[in-house]
């Protein structure tokens, strides 16, 4: 049992998507379990908080945790679990970027919960309820975590040693990431495992099929194109983000036939994925004229933050819709 | 990062840069700075001792990196690299900070604010220059060989001018002759005697030039390569005439029985379907119009082809397409009147006597439609009276809004060409201001006032109407006078507004030369270098840079040739230094970089089965749009990296400390 | 505001053949605008990309500048196209990011030094009235 590596699994703001991902290693991950030792997996072993905290400091060998942080619960279980970890990994695009929960940052907290509870159309809320973080119950106080202000990457809340992208985690990029980590052989801190160091262009069977120029005169959705599967989306005229993308996923969404938005995150020289991705775009549409450029982008393009943010908001620069007013901040 | 060893320079500029803020203490901040090893401030930092100081410091600090905070590094950023060059360390190692230009010259009011300006601007620098490396560039041979397009008197003279250098020189032009516009004119200022007496000896020149071979009625279908290598397709259109057989006899002309309207005399009289350009044509070598050919249009006739002492007939014959490759090219390819008919109040087009300038030149050649006579169209009276607009769709918000240049003295000439042929006809010109600028033109202007029966009126028409007998009538405000004329006019003559040729646009982006608001091609600086373009290798002959008078075109061109001459006998291109960078590791081929490119100096290859970009270093002029453009951070420029940049963006919006 | 008036904090992107020039054509000239711009030069429009911008904002700019040549002037041909593209796409990131107010495209040609200085005049005052940024503390705190 000693010479087992000692694992710790954990979600945070999570689908559930990372911890399938793992089971999708099948029969991996039955030799998986001959090396390494679970000690933590919430959603598959029943183990509490306190035996976490009881086990001694560093004494687990990796912590893979998934998720966004948006709650103090997130914050203060992976505060304890770098506490008690030697090697933290951000598992997944929401740990690893903030992912679909970080475009929560649009928003503020204020108008979040009064939109879940008090003005979404098929809410009945007459009391206005909206949920506290302490509540007198039967002459109990009762605390529910408090929402953080914004949502966040891992690495924006306790220090992390490596990051496994995807969202999920396509299981070749895991078995890559764990053959590495396990081999003794550390990368240097902060690596992006298992997964490529280029874009996804570079494996993407399509690339060698663009055009010597590509101009696009309008964007199309990918539910009003009957695409060309045998050619580069972009090309015709679907926003692909490909060419930002760090690849080694294997193109898994392009041989599906869907356009690919981006999991696995900026290449490792980009400040803002959004920005590379919206300068690219922006490069080759075919329009010099102020007015009709303005115009198509006004139509075509109708959410740039959605599309070219869709699982890096808190990671970007800019990190959310701006929360100030005349310097003013509102915790 | 501990082997950068940084000089810091601060220049006084004389009061220029000292008299707002104190360059000693921005040095003493300098010197503060990271990797800073030794800061100066001087006097005159350009002067010669001023240089001599950094190379000394150069050699005594084993400096890695300049930074000379200053005037504007438009002005010396080559003076201070030559230093670096002098003291062995590489140019592209320097930084220039604009603390005159961007700073003290527009801050006197806050010099706290100034100096404070200053440190940051110099801190950025220092960011910035630990990121620099040592930049080459790479040369490339020229081929000595040019080509110019257009084969009027612009088109004429550089030709000559680049082969007598010992240039060989292809001329490609799209009529069937050379000449231009100046051998539809009739005579010329000042000495108003004939206009071709003085060309065609140069065509002659030309046309017998070992140095110069002319394609006439061919044109420029695609422009490849870049500045000192360019491939060039030319088309030659069919002539349906075997040129290398065909002596130029001329009997085919003679006897050929089509009448086809004739465009060298601006559409009055009639050409034939076989044709010279006019009569004195270089090449002489005739054309055949298949528009109006009976053969082509009916199946008819073939009299050509029957009279033909040589049998160089050939109705079969095909396009045919040249390639060559040439070191520069010049483009000189003339003007176009305006299209009158656009000015709906003055009737041309409408009215038979209302006629352009041109138009009038030909009537007054004797080798024109009318042998020289200057005739009403009408009825091919002679005029009694003349009226002649100036600015016709000149300086004219609603149609165009430049001057045209000649067109004053033009009428000034066009006066003496009436009064010439009909001595006694009245002529009125109908002036808003009579330009008569260039050597000798004042003098022929107050020689021309001062004839008999000739009148300068300060006003223009607003609408001429036609009397039955075809007169024109209108009435003109003489703001001179105070008075409203009324004229009836036998001929109305438009100096008419000049325009570039209008079919010229699919040239211009195969060469990637600007236009200007006109339309005309934009020279790369209006005062100090009108015959060049802003596309390397590329110059400007003539009216297509704009409207000019015959001598100024002829200097023009002159020019163009003598500066394309230079770039060709030097031997060589070089690369230029902050060129476009591919690391081929990050590099994923997905060849966004080739579809922004404007030089097509990008291209994707196969290299160790992936794909990566390639940049041809001759090819790219760095603009950076591909860096900007790459998802990957792949790309980058030299001396603009991202690295680079950021670090004086992040210096500059954090200020410095 | 603890130290009486803020003073905006402006970064410039500056093309060397058209804004550059015309930068330094308000300097020859004498023309005096507000000390609070910061110029950044490249040798096109083109070369900026909307990373730097943000990262400007980020790093502490209050507001952003970008100035080219005027469309159909570019030195390049059509770097400021892609300059100008670039920047609608980014400004409505930047809308939805409630950030549209402090960046802004100007064209500034090599004669227009004069022009320069109003437009300088003219964003400095306009992001003194937005008030100091402040991005990376405001987005940071909690």
């Amino acid at each position: 049992m000693s010479d087992k590596v000692k694992v710790a699994l954990y979600w945070c703001a999570s689908c559930g998507g990372c911890e399938e991902a793992f089971v999708d290693l099948a029969e991996d991950l039955i030799r998986l379990t001959e090396k390494v030792e679970i000690v933590f997996w919430p959603v598959a072993i029943d183990m509490k908080k306190s035996d976490v905290e009881a086990l001694p400091d560093g004494s687990i060998d990796i912590s893979f945790i998934n998720g966004g942080i948006r709650l103090s619960e997130h914050e203060e279980m992976v505060k304890l679990l770098r506490r008690k970890s030697k090697v933290v990994v951000a598992f997944g695009s929401c740990s690893h970027l903030g992912g679909v929960p970080g475009l929560a940052n649009m928003y503020s907290r204020d108008e979040i919960l009064k939109y879940i509870y008090l003005e979404a159309p098929t809410v009945v809320n007459p009391e206005g309820v909206i949920p506290k973080e302490v509540v007198r119950v039967d002459g109990q106080e009762v605390e529910l975590p408090k929402v953080l202000r914004l949502a966040r990457a891992l690495d924006q809340v306790i220090d992390v040693d490596y990051y496994i992208p995807g969202c999920a985690p396509p299981p070749d990029v895991i078995k890559r990431a764990l053959d590495t980590l396990l081999s003794g052989q550390l990368p240097p801190k902060g690596s992006v495992l298992g997964a490529g160091s280029r874009s996804l262009c570079d494996e993407c069977e399509l690339n060698k099929t663009k055009p010597e120029k590509i101009s696009l005169k309008d964007l199309k959705r990918v539910y009003q194109v009957r695409l060309d599967l045998s050619k580069c989306y972009l090309a015709q005229g679907v926003l692909c983000l490909g060419p930002v993308t760090r690849g080694g996923c294997g193109t898994l969404c392009i041989k599906g036939g869907m356009p690919c938005t981006g999991c696995f995150g900026p290449l490792d020289n980009v400040k803002d994925y959004g920005a590379r991705a919206l300068s690219y775009l922006a490069s080759i549409l075919d329009y010099d004229d102020e007015l009709q450029a303005e115009k198509v982008i006004e139509e075509y393009i109708v959410d740039p933050a959605g599309w070219f943010y869709r699982y890096s908001l808190p990671k970007s620069l800019v990190r959310g819709r701006y929360q100030g007013s005349g310097g003013e901040v509102r915790g | 990062m501990s082997d950068v060893r940084v000089g810091v320079y601060i220049c006084h500029c004389g009061k220029n840069i000292a008299g707002v803020i104190n360059p000693a203490k921005v040095a003493e901040f300098a010197s503060k700075l990271p990797n800073v090893v030794v800061a100066r401030d001087y006097m005159y930092m350009c002067s010669s001792p001023g240089q001599s100081l950094i190379e000394e410091d150069i050699k005594k600090y084993n400096l890695n990196r300049v930074i000379v905070a200053a005037c504007s590094p438009r002005m010396h950023e080559p003076t201070f690299q030559a230093v670096l060059k002098r003291a062995g360390l590489n140019p592209w190692l320097l930084q220039m900070v604009n603390i005159r230009e961007h700073d003290t010259w527009v801050h006197e009011d806050t010099p706290d604010k100034a100096e404070e300006k200053a440190k940051e601007l110099v801190a950025a620098a220092v960011a910035r220059a630990t990121h620099l490396y040592e930049i080459t560039t790479e040369k490339a041979p020229v081929v000595k060989s040019a080509l110019v397009i257009g084969g009027g008197i612009a088109g004429i003279r550089a030709a000559l001018d680049l082969a007598n250098a010992g240039i060989k020189v292809y001329l490609v032009e799209k009529r069937q002759s050379i000449g231009g516009r100046m051998a539809q004119l009739d005579k010329t200022f000042p000495t108003l005697d004939c206009s071709k007496c003085i060309l065609t000896p140069l065509m002659v020149d030309v046309a017998r030039h070992p140095n110069i071979e002319i394609y006439a009625y061919s044109e420029v279908v695609d422009v490849s390569g870049s500045a000192g290598d360019f491939k060039v397709k030319i088309k030659l259109k069919p002539t349906y005439v075997d040129w290398s057989k065909c002596t130029g006899c001329g009997t085919c002309v003679e006897k050929c029985p089509g009448k086809a309207p004739n465009e060298f005399d601006e559409g009055l009289g009639f050409r034939k379907a076989i044709y010279f350009e006019f009569a004195q044509a270089v090449p002489r070598r005739p054309v055949i119009d298949p528009r109006y050919c009976l053969w082509f249009t009916k199946g008819i006739c073939r009299v050509c082809s029957k009279v033909c002492p040589v049998g160089a007939i050939d109705y079969e014959q095909k396009e045919r397409y040249v390639e060559l490759n040439v070191g520069a090219i010049v483009v000189a390819i003339g003007y176009e009147i305006y299209d009158m008919t656009k000015m709906v109040e003055y009737g041309y087009g409408k009215f038979k006597n209302v006629i352009t300038g041109l138009q009038l030149e030909r009537l007054s050649d004797a080798d024109g439609p009318t042998k020289g006579r200057i005739v009403r169209l009408s009825d091919g009276r002679e005029p009694k009276t003349v009226a002649i607009v100036l600015c016709a769709g000149s300086r004219d918000e609603k149609h165009v809004r430049y001057c045209c240049r000649f067109g004053c003295a033009a009428a000034l000439k066009h006066v003496y060409y009436v009064k010439h042929a009909v001595p006694d006809a009245k002529v009125l010109v109908l002036y808003t201001d009579v330009r008569a600028f260039g050597k000798g033109f004042e003098e022929f202007y107050q020689k021309v006032r001062s004839w008999d029966d000739v009148y300068f009126i300060r006003g223009r028409p607003a609408e001429i109407f036609e009397d039955k007998d075809g007169s024109l009538i209108f009435d003109v405000y003489d703001s001179n006078t105070n008075q409203l004329i009324n004229v009836r006019a036998d001929l109305v003559v438009l100096e008419s507004a000049v325009v570039p040729p209008k079919d010229w646009e699919p040239l211009r982006r195969l060469l990637k030369v600007s236009c200007d608001p006109g339309g005309f091609a934009l020279e790369l600086h209006p005062k100090l270098r009108p015959f060049e373009t802003t596309a390397d290798g590329i110059f400007l002959a003539g009216t297509i840079q704009g409207p000019k008078d015959i001598p100024d075109t002829v200097a023009h061109a002159a020019a163009a040739a003598a500066v394309a001459i230079g770039f060709l006998l030097k031997g060589y291109v070089e690369s230029v230094p902050y060129l476009a960078t591919v690391n081929e590791d990050l590099c994923s081929g997905c060849g966004l970089c080739v579809s922004v490119c404007p030089y097509d100096a990008i291209t994707i290859e196969e290299k160790e089965g992936r794909r990566v970009a390639k940049v041809n270093v001759i090819r790219c002029k760095g603009c950076g749009a591909c860096a900007a453009t790459c998802p990957s951070g792949a790309m980058q420029q030299h001396y603009f990296t991202d690295t680079q940049i950021l670090s004086e963006v992040s210096t500059l919006a954090g200020g410095a400390k | 505001m603890s130290e009486g008036v803020f003073e905006p904090r402006i970064v410039v992107f500056a093309c060397n053949w058209c804004s550059y020039a015309g930068i330094d054509l308000a300097g020859t000239s004498r023309i005096k605008y507000p000390h609070n711009v910061r110029i950044i030069k490249v040798m096109c429009s083109g070369r900026v990309n909307p990373e730097m911008v943000l990262k400007a904002l980020v790093d502490g700019a209050d507001g952003v500048l970008i100035t080219g040549c005027h469309p159909g002037d570019c030195h390049y041909i059509s770097g400021n196209y892609k300059t100008m593209r670039r920047y609608f796409l980014l400004r409505k990131l930047l809308k939805q990011l409630g950030l549209e107010e402090r960046v802004r495209l100007e064209w500034i040609s090599a004669s227009e030094g004069e022009r320069w200085a109003r437009v300088a005049t003219d964003f400095v005052e306009h992001i003194r009235r937005l008030g100091p940024l402040k991005l990376k503390e405001v987005m940071s705190s909690e």
